[in-house]
């Protein structure tokens, strides 16, 4: 299969760039493939790993993975969302991080931000309180506490599919970035 | 049937940052030990992380927790050429620093004195956040982590030139922006699935 990072930042597959990191570069491809590709049956559905991954890919605004990950939702079950997809993007992009640090010496740092609110009629309960979430964990993480999570149990998120949606917004948040910076990198090389 | 969500009395939750060991309690229930298959054990990596509730809570999902910690000890734990490890865990701190996770801060800037002997330097990016100035490494490194962490990125050409003006090659541009991806990773899962408490981690 061909590696996620080297398609985002438009490497060739045998690139000096990422050569002397070899196990980075195996694994960053494993997690993609445990959390889009090879899913284990029981958890979270692939279907909802796609909407809330293009929602996350769109808030970052980074194109090469905007169209990668498109590409799988269209073909998933999870189609018939790509509409409501755009619409979340396109009302929840802002610039980040911000949030606010708990109560002391750095609340002087404090920085507020929007807290999106996710259309439940067009994502239904479940998916719009994991949109909610991801946009909480991409612009503001330092805001996530113990309410954040109440608000996925009360929508009926399983401790481990939790785990599940956590682990993949955040390994989103590094591939993006990884991919986006040695784009930059190989540009200037 | 709701999913249990774990209260904790912090009354004392740290709210700057430093250098002292911090501890950190998960919201949601970690496995038990007894319950972990040999997959699961396979996943901790280091047999000694089952006595550790953020593992044991990941562990919830053993495939992605097995293949973020190898990737996570290639980029900051391999030695063949590249960034020094003092300078990767700088990224690590500064990155922690400016998504404002308290305990990832806490540790990488720990490995970033270790590995500099240079405390209050470290001390000085704690303090100060990102717009703290240090030496022109350190501060290119900084700024670096600022541009790839926001969004929308800003990391350009003229971040690679900074870098590259302190001495780094491409190998070890590539160890800082790994370094800063990788704790965009890290930062968000320690910050949302549990609180930073005071003193040691359990």
């Amino acid at each position: 299969m061909t590696d996620v990072i080297d398609t985002l930042a438009g490497l060739p597959p045998e690139s000096e760039l990422r050569a002397a990191r070899p196990t980075a570069r195996e694994y960053a491809q494993k997690s993609y493939e445990a959390l889009f590709v090879s899913v284990r049956e029981g958890l979270m559905p692939v279907g909802e790993r796609l909407a809330v991954t293009c929602f996350v890919a769109g808030l970052h605004g980074d194109t090469p993975a905007m169209e990668h990950y498109a590409g799988l939702l269209a073909e998933s079950d999870a189609a018939g969302l790509s509409d409501a997809i755009a619409a979340a993007v396109a009302a929840g992009r802002t610039e980040g991080p911000y949030g606010a640090f708990p109560a002391g010496p750095l609340s002087a740092e404090d920085t507020p931000g929007m807290v999106f609110k996710a259309d439940a009629d067009a994502l239904g309960a479940r998916l719009a309180a994991a949109f909610e979430h991801a946009h909480m964990l991409v612009f503001h993480p330092r805001d996530a506490g113990r309410d954040a999570i109440v608000a996925l149990t009360g929508a009926g998120w399983s401790a481990t599919d939790i785990v599940t949606l956590s682990q993949m917004i955040s390994f989103l948040s590094f591939q993006i970035r990884a991919g986006a910076g040695l784009r930059v990198l190989a540009a200037a090389s | 049937m709701t999913e249990t969500v774990l209260t904790h009395e912090n009354p004392d939750e740290p709210n700057v940052f430093t250098q002292d060991m911090l501890g950190w309690e998960p919201w949601l229930p970690p496995m038990d030990e007894a319950d972990l298959t040999e997959r699961h054990w396979t996943a901790l990596v280091q047999k000694g992380r089952s006595k550790m509730p953020y593992f044991m809570l990941l562990a919830r999902d053993p495939d992605i927790l097995e293949y973020r910690t190898r990737t996570d000890m290639d980029i900051f734990y391999n030695p063949d050429a590249g960034l020094p490890r003092a300078d990767r865990e700088m990224a690590a701190a500064a990155t922690s620093r400016y998504n404002g996770c308290i305990y990832c801060a806490s540790v990488h800037s720990r490995f970033a004195t270790q590995h500099s002997k240079r405390k209050d330097e470290v001390q000085k990016l704690l303090d100060q956040g990102v717009s703290a100035r240090i030496d022109p490494r350190w501060d290119a490194i900084t700024d670096a982590a600022v541009a790839l962490t926001s969004i929308p990125m800003t990391f350009g050409p003229d971040h690679i030139e900074a870098l590259r003006d302190t001495g780094m090659d491409d190998q070890a541009i590539a160890d800082a922006i790994y370094a800063i991806s990788f704790f965009n990773w890290a930062n968000r899962l320690m910050l949302s699935l549990g609180p930073t408490t005071p003193g040691e981690a359990n």
